[in-house]
Formats: C-alpha cells, structure tokens, sequence
C-alpha cells in the first residue's frame, strides 16, 4: 500500500491499518515509569487461555532477532491473536509504537516440584539506555497461586545499573512482588526491571510465555496524552518503594525524572521537589551592579 | 598412648555456620531491615529467593539481640565521579554468622554463636 492508498483511520486502526487498541493513558505511563512494570489482569478470554496450554506445550516456532512484529506470526495464529486484543495492543504500542521487533520468544515451563528458583537478575546484559526501552510481554494461561511459585519481580529496580545475576544475593526485598494472578492475566516489564522464576511448590505444571519487543521508533508521546498534566502524573512518578534506602530513594525519582523527560519531550519536567531542577541550577547571568568576571587569559 | 573415651568424643561440637545477610536502610546498624538473605550451612533448611515477604529482624541489632554475629559490614564509597546520580546494587549490606553445633544429641541444633 503506498501512502496515497492509506486507509481512513477509524476508532479500531490507525491511518495504516494498524490495531490501536486501547492506549495506556499518561497516569499509566508514569506508573511504568516509577514501577518498570505494567499489570493486565485476565485481559486474554478464558477461551484463548485454554487454547494456550496446547500450544505452549507444543513448543513455538523461533523468530529471528529484528523481525518486525506484523512478519513474526503467521496470520491467525494464537500469538498473533493474543497481540491484537485491545488491552495488549494498546499497552505495547503506547510503550514500544508501532511495527516493533521481536528480540526473541520463549516458552517457560516449571514441572510441579521441579526445578530452584532463579536468582534475581535482569535479563540479557547491563542496559542503561537513557531514553529508550525494550519490553518484555509476560503472559499467564492459568491462574497463579503463591504455591505455583509465579514470576518474583522487584518494584522500581529497573533503572538500577546491575548486570544480569550480579543480584543473586538479594533473596527477598521489602515491597518485592510475588506473582499471584488470574488466568489470562499480561504483565509488561520494562527490561532492567529486577526478576526471577519462583520455585513451582505445587501439583500443577505451570506456564509463562514471554516475548522481547524493542522499540523501532523513538518513544515519546506514544500513549493517549489527554492527560499528560492530570496531577497523579506527579505523584505515580513520585512513589517510593519499601526497598529503596532512603537516600537511593531520591536518586530514584531523579532518574524517573530524566526517563519522563525524556518520552515527553519536556526537558524542564520535574517532581514537586526538584531533585533534577535543583542540582542542574548553574545560572550564567551576571548579578546586576557587580563587577564583569575576567578569565585568567584576560588577566595575562 | 592414650585415647578419647565416648564422653570426650560425644561433647566435641560439630559447628556449621548460618549465614545472614540483611541490607538496610542506612549505614547505621540500627536502621531498618529492607532486605535479607539466608544460607544454611547445616542443610537443614534451604532459603531460596522469594521465599518470604517479611524480613526476619527489624533492624541490623534486632539481630545482634538474638545471637547473631556481625562478621562483615559494607564500606563507605563516594560516588564514582560522574556517577553520583546513578542507582546500583544496595548500599548497606551487613553480614552475620551463627555457628551451630549439628552434634548435638538432642533437639534441636544448638547456635552457638
């Protein structure tokens, strides 16, 4: 299709016959931003969770690294059905845009008493990008007990500068988050964010379907903006983990910042207290009345 | 030649260590426990991660209270230059040890330490 041939956009597609689906609004965006994570639970139909068990036990085809998404499953398939519902759609355009690239694609299966607990870690290496991100899809097919030992993540650890298992000493942390979920249920995380498979110490075999997605566009203003100025941007962006150290809690929010600057473009954005605006302050104007500052070549 | 007597051999302890690592929220011992960790050199139990949501002491002395044995403390390290924004790893990480006897006869194993 060329661009004079472009599809009137409706409620459902964009100009290019995308799915739109139901874009994060910006309180949402700021609460990933804080969290490195988004939840969505039992947005997949109880129908679609039971065609699920059979196909993640059978195993998913490899898709290349890079493959941009509308060529990475075939028409109809189950996983490209689970894209296009609108809660999914929606969540990783307004995170990642459009057309993203599928890293790559994983089937995770923990046997009932089976297998340890992962350490804590971030996936693949240290990735201190500073204004962009890859997501990684998770997606339950069943409900999730405490037993079923369901993915632990960390809140707010995703802009911590670690490499990979060099957190495996941290067993448990304050506020940390043990899944227990509906069937159906997608969680979006950001990916430095903090996490590990549970031990499964239950009777159930249990699934996790994981996809990669990195952004093919820049990631500014992607989500439904109607509300960039709503005030729970301010305090989403503001929140404070049980874990954090009151000190590296601060840096938190000044790096938060710095992530919100920069998908929105606003480069003077900052929190009630100012922790970016503050430590940034390096006026050039000269006080009016005072004498013209000379250099040491002028004074030579 | 002489020879130690089923006395003398039932009373030489047997002594593994526990290991206890918790983090807190300030280089202060007494500050609050916002991590922890568990190593069970007895092989009695075998703490794992995202065993527990609750920490096992409140603070850093709350251990010492009960017998534990601070062995090693993090140092205090300025900022690389340049990264004095940056968030890592966790800052305050304690580390204690109880030594406990797994020979004893009755019960359960003694701490020592």
């Amino acid at each position: 299709m060329t661009e004079t041939e472009a599809e009137p956009e409706t409620a459902a597609t964009t100009a290019n016959g995308e799915p739109r689906g139901t874009l994060l609004s910006s309180v949402q965006m700021a609460r990933f931003v804080a969290r490195g994570a988004l939840r969505l639970d039992a947005v997949v139909p109880d129908g679609m969770n039971a065609e699920a068990l059979g196909v993640l036990a059978d195993g998913m085809e490899h898709v290349p690294y890079g493959t941009p998404l509308s060529q990475a499953y075939r028409e109809g398939s189950f996983v490209q059905r689970l894209l296009e519902l609108p809660q999914v759609a929606g969540a990783l355009r307004s995170l990642v845009g459009p057309e993203p690239a599928v890293d790559h694609h994983a089937v995770h299966i923990r046997e009932p008493h089976g297998g340890e607990a992962q350490p804590l870690h971030a996936d693949s290496i240290i990735d201190v990008r500073p204004d962009a991100f890859d997501v990684q899809l998770m997606y339950y097919p069943q409900e999730v007990t405490l037993e079923m030992g369901g993915t632990l993540s960390v809140p707010g650890s995703h802009l911590r500068r670690t490499n990979e298992t060099d957190t495996g000493r941290y067993q448990n942390l304050r506020g940390q988050d043990r899944l227990v979920c509906p069937a159906g249920t997608v969680v979006f995380l950001h990916h430095g964010l903090w996490h590990g498979g549970r031990r499964n110490d239950s009777e159930t075999v249990r699934y996790m379907y994981k996809i990669r997605f990195a952004p093919r566009v820049r990631q500014r203003l992607l989500w439904d903006t109607t509300d960039l100025h709503d005030p729970r941007v301010n305090s989403e962006l503001d929140v404070q983990f049980p874990w954090y150290e009151q000190a590296a809690g601060r840096l938190e929010r000044y790096n938060r910042v710095l992530l919100w600057r920069e998908l929105t473009g606003d480069s003077t954005f900052d929190l009630t207290h100012p922790w970016v605006t503050r430590v940034t302050n390096r006026p050039t104007a000269t006080a009016p009345g005072s004498a013209p500052v000379r250099s040491e070549e002028d004074a030579a | 030649m002489t020879t130690l007597d089923s006395t003398t051999a039932a009373a030489t302890p047997v002594l593994r260590q526990r290991v206890l690592v918790l983090y807190l929220d300030n280089s202060a011992l007494d500050s609050r426990v916002i991590g922890w960790s568990r190593y069970d050199g007895t092989g009695r139990s075998s703490p794992t991660a995202g065993d527990s949501d609750e920490p096992p002491y409140e603070t850093g002395v709350a251990a010492l209270l009960d017998g534990w044995r601070l062995i090693q403390a993090s140092q205090l390290i300025p900022p690389y230059p340049g990264g004095e924004y940056d968030v890592s790893f966790l800052k305050h990480e304690f580390v204690f040890e109880q030594l406990v006897d797994i020979g004893a006869a009755h019960g359960a194993p003694a701490a020592t330490g």
